[in-house]
């Protein structure tokens, strides 16, 4: 199992006619192998471009991304995707999307169909193998999408406010199968979010990111992941310690953004 | 349900009364889906329409010169199914036309689609393509008539490589765009499953592309009838343009009609077939 390594990145967006803007200034992190890392932040912080820069789909400006001892230059399959919706690819079935990865590399057909099973049974949708995946709903999707992002196999999990299109039922219990999957597969995983209740029960670790340049502004290390995966997670959230660090946070995330409108009615 | 409520599913078929769901709206005037089919009215219109041709047909109103009756009608079309029209079946002249069609949207379609393709995904081949593109897209084939009868004269090869020219930009700018619309996090997804650039192109763009190249196809189907048409008016000896056009010559206006009609019913066969084999084909679209 391979360590992620982000050192010193920083991305300058430079638009023709506008004033350059920086998405990220600085941003290091070392993330060992099985753990749960949730980003967090307002909107404009530069979380999703720094989970396209792991990624492989954006180069940073400055700064690189290193798994164990190979530099990331661009997408591979060592660093699987989850996307917050739309990327299921609509014109196969939900097997035949669960096994894109593992056809394109061009594995025994047998060996595939055995994965592939072993994942829709893992995600609760045996039954809809055969499915067109514009057919199910938007949680049945992003289980589809888990899965296809599995059944590659890859060393690291990003994913991209999975979460973020669906219903407030829906999305607890993803969360419930998200826990299930990091512990039984062990996978090291980033989870991007803009819910703070998410970020603190889907987190090992918690990185809080500001805007204006996007940066990381305080990190911590949570037991709730853990707890979850033997305890209900209403209680979880309902107990005073989350209740505690959830209003922490909420309180930074807004004097980040006052701060922000307050720079705004400054300059404008 | 109260009697108030109930109407027979004969004068909701007919358009004369509400569906239940509709009956419950309150705005209707400027909801489309509140509009009911109204068919009772079309009807009355078909059935109007009919009995005005046979009234002025039948009291000399109308001089059969300009519009035949209807046992004129029947009689040329019992002929034209018998003996067709000059030493040409009926059938022959379809087939003529139906031929010339399917081939030029063919031809179009195995180059235009490649080279749309390209355009959506390489700079050399936009660069290359688009002004001639751009310049030669909005000529109507039609204009094209005159240079290619001096290039290839009126024969078949002729007609074909005008319905050709006409579905290939058709099919160029669609497939363009169908690449176009390729929401990149499919991309994004594919490449991060270990997709390369060309399982990426075979399995994400061009399923992506379909739907936008069947609609491409379709209006390719509808500009190449109504040209093929028009060039076989210009010069052909088969084809159903050219038996309306020699029908004219001698002031058949029956065969005219006829004619016509057959024209019409095909244009609208073309578009129902297209639409159940795009159902068929293309089940997702709309749905990304």
């Amino acid at each position: 199992m391979k360590t992620l390594t982000v050192e010193g990145v920083s991305m300058t967006f430079t638009i023709p006619g506008m004033d350059p803007i920086q998405a990220l200034k600085d941003v290091s992190f070392r993330l060992d192998s099985g753990e749960l890392l949730s980003i967090l932040g307002p909107s404009g912080c530069g979380k999703t471009t720094l989970l396209n820069i792991v990624a492989g789909f954006l180069a940073p400006t400055e700064g690189k991304v290193v798994l164990e001892d190979k530099l990331v230059t661009g997408p591979s399959a060592e660093r699987g995707m989850v996307f917050q919706q739309g990327a299921l690819f609509e014109w196969l079935t939900v097997e035949q999307n669960v096994a894109y990865g593992p056809s394109m590399a061009g594995k025994p057909r047998r060996e595939t169909k055995e994965i592939v099973d072993h994942l829709l049974e893992t995600v609760g949708l045996r039954d809809f193998s055969s499915k067109p995946v514009y057919q199910l709903s938007g949680g049945m999707q992003q289980r589809v999408a888990l899965a296809r992002c599995l059944a590659n196999d890859p060393e690291i999990i990003l994913m991209d406010e999975p979460l973020g299109a669906l219903d407030a039922l829906t999305r607890e219990k993803m969360q419930g199968l998200i826990l299930k999957l990091w512990k039984e597969t062990g996978k090291t995983i980033i989870l991007i979010t803009h819910s703070v209740e998410e970020a603190l029960f889907l987190g090992e670790r918690l990185m809080v990111m500001a805007p204006r340049p996007g940066r990381i502004m305080k990190e911590y290390g949570l037991p709730f992941a853990e707890r979850g995966l033997v305890e209900d997670p209403r209680e979880i959230k309902a107990a005073s310690d989350f209740i505690e660090k959830r209003e922490e946070i909420l309180t930074m995330i807004w004097d980040m953004e006052e701060e922000i409108m307050g720079h705004r009615s400054e300059t404008s | 349900m109260s009697d108030k409520n109930h109407q027979s599913s004969l004068m909701i078929w007919l358009g004369l009364a509400d569906n239940s769901f509709t009956r419950q709206k309150t705005v209707k005037f400027g909801d489309p889906s509140a509009v009911n089919s109204g068919r009772a009215y079309g009807i009355i219109m078909v059935a109007g329409l009919l009995i005005l041709w046979w009234v002025s047909t039948n009291f000399g109103w109308i001089k059969p010169i300009y519009w035949p009756s209807y046992s004129e009608v029947g009689n040329r079309l019992v002929k034209l199914l018998s003996e067709g029209y000059r030493n040409v079946s009926l059938w022959d002249h379809i087939s003529a036309s139906v031929y010339r069609v399917l081939s030029g949207v063919f031809y179009g379609a195995v180059l235009g689609i490649p080279l749309g393709l390209a355009m959506g995904l390489s700079s050399i081949a936009r660069g290359m393509f688009d002004p001639v593109v751009e310049f030669v897209r909005p000529i109507p084939p039609l204009a094209l008539i005159p240079l290619i009868i001096l290039w290839f004269g009126i024969d078949e090869f002729a007609k074909i490589f005008l319905l050709f020219l006409a579905s290939l930009f058709i099919m160029i700018i669609a497939a363009r765009s169908g690449v176009n619309g390729v929401n990149i996090s499919k991309v994004h997804a594919a490449y991060s499953l270990g997709a390369s650039k060309f399982q990426v192109l075979r399995t994400v763009i061009l399923p992506n592309a379909l739907p936008e190249i069947f609609t491409g196809l379709r209006i390719s189907m509808g500009v190449c009838w109504g040209t093929v048409v028009a060039a076989e008016l210009v010069a052909a000896d088969r084809g159903i343009g050219s038996m309306i056009m020699i029908a004219k010559n001698f002031l058949q206006t029956d065969t005219v009609v006829i004619g016509i009609s057959i024209i019409g019913l095909i244009g609208f066969g073309i578009e129902l077939i297209m639409r159940v084999l795009e159902r068929w084909l293309i089940p997702w679209r709309g749905t990304g």
